[in-house]
């Protein structure tokens, strides 16, 4: 007798048949029929032309028939919503039964079916269950308000649920805050601008004692609720704490995590001299590891949860390396997040260890985990100097096993050992080269490359060895194809007797015969380094490399912090944030940790609390096998400059005088004709190789012939918040005349025009004096110079900072709004020169009151050059006096409006190089006094 | 929360479909099919899958998939554990979970199913609650059902599900009053090659079997509490008598229940109860390797190691092997190249061994991996890391129970490197 037998059928067709059940006078009969029917549909067969069937059965005190009709109604209610109509009456007089738990099947059952007629009965029901005396039925209830919200939002705020369901969080039984706290997460998910789950030391001090005793899974959704908090100071998030701690030793992995996630977002506040700081960092090691002995599902979570612990607080599982050791059987999801972790904890401590095991590890079956095996012995490498030599040493014991991936990912790590430590492990290269044919990868034919490349001139038969390559040259991927021209580039140059043909050769086959634009690029520029500069071409191309660093994939600090905040979630398993992946974005609120120092002012500005982030992450990390390549010329020619590439002809030409006097000159000759050097582009656009950049240093520092300090340029609003528009820019002054030199950069794919801009009214009536002119198209990766002429008559609002200036941008993508603070010399007018009598007279008439003082410590300048340098912007020294051996200078300055400040400056010789000033400032309209402090400084210390 | 739930038995037909909030089209699965169909094994499948606009997070015990389908930010842990609950309720309710048998039951594991999950919350995934609220299926009582028309739905709100100990029903009455608890102690370990130890860990639990009457409230204290640093509670322990005292205070739930897990993994309080002795060898020249292993016990505190078996994955290359063992059976697959052998219990006096030749392919090169060799074993009346209760007390109720503690060791995972 079992359910299996409701799955056979008859000739005469089962919907039939089940029909004439189902209206049987029989009440085991019907309950049968019912059953047959829920078969079905668990199955995912279409039932629903039995929906009236089954309705008329759902009038029973039989609560197992109800319950199967529920079920039933819930999937069917939505394709037949006139015929789910009937069954209203029945749920009404259910939410009224003596019985709670009829009481609360029915409006929990109501909750889920997905008809708006229904759904309008549902509130009176409703609203007595979330008051119902039974606290089974009042968290049912609480549930049922978010699916309510789910289908209509509009009707759960004009029916005041929201405001019944907060109150439930100071319900008497936990289950039932559990179960509402849930509810408002839910509910505040889809509407993250709601204040729904306002918290207090009140509110927080309740759920805290309903953490204690609900389920689970209650204790789950107060946990995630309570990270969402802020404590207002450190002695709070203490207390919190404590008593969160116990949750550690739950049973469920999911409380354990959010637990950690509370501590570890509240650790952030506490000081690290505490003692209880200590305590706790002990407390968080030992349910870690204990998750990672749970089943291997649970383990992965775990395992991406602890890869972001490690990096943010290291010290938590410094001494747990071995558990992090890959079992044989462990699946493959499990031993690659082992790995990974695995070398986050290596230190010198550990590293003989860890060394044995990776070793171990790859000679294993799993072809992607040896290939991780091997790379992590790089890493290991370049993390732990003292390890080195043993890695390279086990590096080249499996390069002697000739497995063939083992030996090509070997390569690829060994050319980063070789970045890290120069001229140290050179030895090995001879056995590198053995194995020359063996390689099929790109990405380790292109390492293999450059390691001859790189050290050509110990290896004998470098020629050859890249000459090899070059026979199959259009085969090969574009990553080979690049670094083997750099690599015979190099070659030339460190021997360039022997191998001229070979160069030409691969200059040509680059710029002719393909079809790249980055490798003809790449090949024009070779091209011409070498003919018109080879010493320039040398100091280029084997200038000397940055070091790498040793930490490798290391999530950048903010984004590391934001993920913390979302530990245990599917952000923390995805090493996103939010935004980044969940579904339209909607409800997404970006989480920041809380700033060590609690206190309010400092939670207004978010960035700025990653107090904890080590430093030296800011180090260039090793650069992705894409960077590595074009490190020595990762340049990227932003418009196309005047005539593209060269004519046919020119090319030719160019061919000729590097034949001729170009390699003459290399060995000694000193006739040498230049090429149409012309083609330099006049504008290389902002992403420039490092190496080149004193090339073509025409970029860097359009010289300001006369006029004030022109600050470097910042970043006004980043790519990522206006579509791919990138704008940075500065504020000149120059004979008179403002203007806004912006740069603007397409980072997005599509091409943008349409610019245009307009400023919000400020504090100095500052307005564009003419449009935003770009002439081109801007096409994506191209950057533009423009100089947008400004005047001061346009309506004037007093703003907060003084100097605020409010900035729209709009382009055929969409429009974009910063705001940037200008700074104050750009106002000040060239006839800012007050007459002697007139200065001591206003300086008298000014009360005191208006007076502020100001220091400016270590100026390099003496007075003469402090008087002239502020002259060139337009602050005028009126009189200098000497004082008991101190400069005192009295100066003028005039804004655009009209205001005059008046200055009086004090230089006291501090050391020798460096004088300390002090700055006296009087002026009728005391606010700007501040600004014109700040301008006075940057004038003097840049 | 979670949305739907998917069962997909090993061939890739979703046998039973479940949907708490509205229903999400079952060709949802085809990217979990898509990650099935690349990992290699079935335990290798991914547990988190994203596809367009949901996520699959799936957990696969008994042949069985169970894919949740969730649709916003959910922890997802949260739902693997509710997943586990899932297998665990079902095996609770049917004794084995299997395909078969949830399709036996299809109808009770859609009621369960409903019960456990309020759109998307969990509702009540004790099992005593839910056991009240739907009985288990039994041969007498469907007999029952059928002559007197009564269902096995109960109508009646379960007593347990809003006191202050969920976990346990009131009015519980048994004749024989009795206290069973099991201290098994699973060593997860590695070996290299000489024999010595690389990490070594306990996983132990104490899981219990109490039926007792009324409203008993125990509590258990060990002679060396000072092991259990690192411990997992079920709900029903009072965490600050642990805290403060180091005794575990409980109202026990009725019936099976896991009373506490804990790791021990300071390396010098692991014993490492076997060792193996090997000399396995391939040459390059020859297509004959050499194959022999012995397995005898170390730290055995003078128990006996029994339920012994040793298996091994040979390297591709292997064709062949004749082995003679000195006691037990043995099977070599050449299909997967799986080497198992059944040892039996250990004979201090005579020590099992395995020998003979291995033939490989002709003109092969010699294998470059290394056979793992996996052991299991059992030691009883023992718990390797010492713990010991110390005694069992009750209060709150006036009978006096039978009470019993029984200790094991086990092998988890146990891997020596050859």
């Amino acid at each position: 007798m079992t359910d299996s037998k409701y799955f056979t059928t008859t000739k005469k067709g089962e919907i039939f048949e089940l029909k004439a059940e189902l209206n049987s006078d029989k009440k085991e009969k019907k309950k049968e029929a019912v059953k047959k029917v829920i078969a079905s549909m668990t199955v995912g067969k279409d039932v629903s032309a039995l929906f009236p069937d089954v309705v008329n059965c759902m009038q029973t005190d039989n609560l197992e028939l109800k319950k199967l009709v529920y079920l039933y109604l819930m999937n069917y209610a939505k394709s037949q919503p006139d015929m789910a109509i009937m069954a209203v009456n029945t749920f009404v007089k259910d939410c009224e039964d003596p019985n709670p738990l009829i009481r609360a099947l029915a409006v929990r059952t109501m909750g889920c079916i997905r008809v708006d007629k229904i759904t309008e009965y549902l509130c009176e029901p409703l609203r007595k269950c979330l008051k119902d005396e039974d606290p089974y039925v009042r968290k049912t209830a609480a549930v049922c308000v978010a699916k309510l919200h789910d289908i209509n939002a509009q009707l759960v705020e004009d029916q005041g649920f929201l405001d019944t369901l907060k109150d439930l969080i100071s319900d008497s039984n936990p289950m039932v805050v559990a179960n509402a706290v849930a509810a408002l997460s839910e509910i505040a998910e889809s509407h993250p601008s709601s204040n729904l789950l306002d918290l207090n030391p009140q509110s927080i001090n309740k759920l805290l004692t309903a953490l204690n005793e609900c389920t689970e899974w209650g204790q789950i959704f107060i946990l995630d609720c309570l990270a969402n908090y802020t404590p207002k100071d450190d002695r709070e998030a203490q207390s919190i704490c404590e008593r969160v701690t116990p949750r550690l030793s739950h049973a469920n992995s999911a409380v354990v995590l959010s637990a950690v996630k509370v501590l570890m977002k509240f650790m952030e506040m506490l000081s690290k001299d505490l003692d209880y700081y200590g305590t706790l960092l002990k407390k968080l090691a030992p349910p870690l590891v204990t998750l990672l002995s749970a089943e291997p599902e649970l383990q992965y979570v775990a395992l991406r949860n602890i890869n972001l612990i490690v990096q943010k607080r290291p010290e938590i599982l410094k001494h747990e390396m071995k558990v992090f050791f890959v079992k044989y059987n462990d699946p493959i999801y499990v031993k690659l997040e082992k790995l990974d972790i695995m070398i986050r904890l290596a230190s010198q401590a550990n590293i003989a260890q860890v060394l044995a095991e990776l070793k171990e590890y790859a000679t294993e079956v799993d072809v992607d985990f040896v290939r991780k095996a091997v790379r992590a012995i790089g890493r290991c490498a370049i993390k732990v100097e003292q390890s080195a030599e043993r890695c390279v040493s086990t590096l080249l014991d499996l390069i002697q096993t000739k497995v063939n991936y083992v030996v090509q990912e070997a390569i690829v790590v060994i050319k980063d050992i070789f970045r890290k430590y120069p001229n140290k492990y050179e030895s090995v290269i001879a056995t590198l080269c053995e194995n020359l044919d063996s390689l099929d990868e790109p990405e380790a034919r292109a390492a293999m490359i450059w390691i001859v490349g790189e050290y050509a001139e110990r290896i004998d038969n470098a020629d050859e060895l890249l000459e090899s390559f070059l026979e199959g040259f259009h085969d090969e991927s574009t990553q080979v194809q690049l670094q083997l021209l750099t690599a015979i580039v190099k070659l030339f140059l460190k021997k360039p007797t022997e191998t001229q043909e070979l160069v030409q050769q691969v200059l040509s086959l680059a710029t002719q015969d393909s079809d790249n634009p980055d490798l003809r690029d790449r090949g024009y520029i070779y091209w011409r380094l070498l003919s018109t500069d080879p010493v320039a071409a040398k100091e280029v191309v084997l200038a000397e490399k940055p070091l790498i660093s040793e930490e490798t994939d290391l999530i950048e600090p903010t984004l590391l912090d934001e993920l913390i905040c979302y530990i245990g979630t599917l952000a923390s398993v995805y090493h996103k944030p939010p935004s980044a992946f969940v579904e339209g974005g909607r409800g997404v609120v970006h989480k920041s940790l809380p700033p060590r120092t609690a206190s309010s002012e400092s939670t207004e500005s978010p960035e700025t609390a990653p107090a904890g982030a080590p430093p030296g992450e800011q180090l260039d990390v090793i650069p992705t096998q894409g960077d590595l390549l074009g490190d020595l010329l990762n340049l990227d020619l932003g418009p196309p400059v005047s005539g593209p590439p060269l004519a046919t002809s020119s090319v030719q030409m160019g061919a000729v005088d590097l034949l001729g006097s170009g390699l003459d000159s290399l060995i000694g000759a000193s006739n040498f004709v230049s090429p149409p050097a012309a083609a330099v582009p006049a504008n290389l656009g902002a992403p420039m190789g490092s190496g080149l950049s004193d090339l073509f240093d025409l970029t860097s520092g359009v010289g300001t012939l006369s006029g004030s300090y022109v600050a470097p340029k910042a970043v006004w609003l980043p790519a990522m918040k206006a579509k791919g528009l990138e704008i940075s820019g500065t504020f000149t002054r120059q004979v008179g005349s403002i203007s806004m030199d912006l740069q603007l950069t397409n980072k997005a794919l599509q091409v943008m025009t349409d610019f245009a801009i307009q400023f919000n009214r400020n504090s100095f009536g500052l307005a564009p004096a003419a449009p935003l002119q770009v002439h081109a198209p801007l096409s994506p990766n191209q950057t533009v110079e423009i100089s947008l002429p400004l005047n001061t008559v346009g309506s004037v609002m007093k703003m907060e900072p003084l100097n605020n200036l409010q900035v729209a941008v709009k382009n055929n993508i969409d429009v974009f709004y910063f705001s940037t603070l200008y700074p104050l010399h750009i106002l000040f007018v060239e006839d800012g020169k007050m007459d002697r009598q007139m200065f001591l007279a206003t300086w008298k008439d000014i009360p005191n009151e208006n007076e502020a003082q100001f220091q400016i410590r270590d100026c390099p300048l003496n007075a003469e050059a402090v008087s002239s340098r502020l002259q060139s912007s337009n602050i005028f020294t009126i009189a200098k006096r000497n004082v008991e051996g101190q400069d005192m200078l009295y100066q003028s300055l005039k804004l655009t409006n009209g205001i005059w400040v008046l200055a009086e400056l004090r230089i006291q010789p501090g050391n020798p190089s460096f004088m300390d000033l002090e700055l006296s400032l009087k002026c009728r309209a005391p606010e700007v006094s501040q600004h014109v402090y700040q301008a006075y400084e940057t004038i003097l210390k840049n | 929360m979670i949305h739907s739930l998917f069962l997909i038995n090993s061939a890739g037909d979703i046998f039973l479909e479940k949907h708490w909030k509205s229903v999400v089209s079952r060709s949802v699965c085809d990217y979990f099919f898509e990650a099935q169909e690349r990992a290699t094994e079935a335990e290798n499948v991914p547990p988190v899958i994203s596809t367009p606009h949901h996520y699959l997070l799936s957990v696969y015990r008994h042949k069985i998939f169970f894919v949740a389908v969730i649709q916003t930010e959910v922890p997802p842990l949260f739902v693997i554990e509710f997943l586990h609950r899932v297998v665990d309720t079902f095996q609770d309710y049917f004794g084995v979970c299997s395909e078969p048998v949830i399709k036996d039951n299809v109808v009770v594991v859609y009621e369960v199913l409903e019960e456990m999950l309020d759109n998307g919350f969990p509702l009540a995934t004790e099992s005593n609650i839910l056991k009240e609220l739907i009985k288990p299926p039994t041969i007498l009582r469907t007999v029952v059902n059928t002559i007197t028309g009564s269902t096995n739905v109960g109508d009646q709100l379960p007593t347990g599900q809003l006191s202050v100990v969920p976990w346990r029903r009131t009015g519980v009455k048994y004749t024989n009053n009795e206290a069973y608890f099991d201290v098994i102690e699973e060593i997860d370990a590695i070996i290299d090659k000489s024999g010595s130890t690389v990490t070594a860990e306990i996983q132990g639990v104490i899981d219990a079997c109490v039926k007792l009457t009324g409203m008993p409230d125990l509590t258990l204290s060990f002679m060396n509490p000072r092991l259990l640093d690192d411990v997992s509670f079920h709900p029903c322990v009072r965490f600050k008598r642990w805290e403060s005292e180091r005794i575990l205070s409980f109202i026990p739930p009725d019936g099976n229940f896991r009373l506490l897990s804990y790791h021990v993994s300071a390396q010098n309080l692991v014993a490492i109860p076997v060792y193996v002795k090997h000399n396995i060898s391939f040459r390059d020249s020859s297509s004959l390797g050499r194959f022999e292993i012995t397995v005898g016990p170390k730290q055995t505190m003078g128990k006996s190691i029994e339920g012994v078996t040793v298996s091994s994955q040979m390297p591709r290359g292997v064709l062949s092997m004749n082995l003679t063992p000195s006691q037990g059976t043995h099977t070599f697959d050449p299909v997967t190249k799986m080497l198992s052998w059944d040892v039996g219990k250990i004979n201090p006096q005579k020590l099992p061994s395995l020998k003979g030749t291995v033939s490989l392919q002709a003109g092969a090169s010699k294998p470059d991996e290394n056979p793992t060799i996996n052991l299991q074993f059992k030691i009883q009346q023992l718990a390797i890391s010492g713990l010991k209760v110390n005694r069992l007390d009750m209060y709150g109720e006036k009978y006096k129970p039978f009470k019993g503690i029984k200790y094991m060791t086990k092998a988890g995972k146990f891997q020596v490197r050859t």
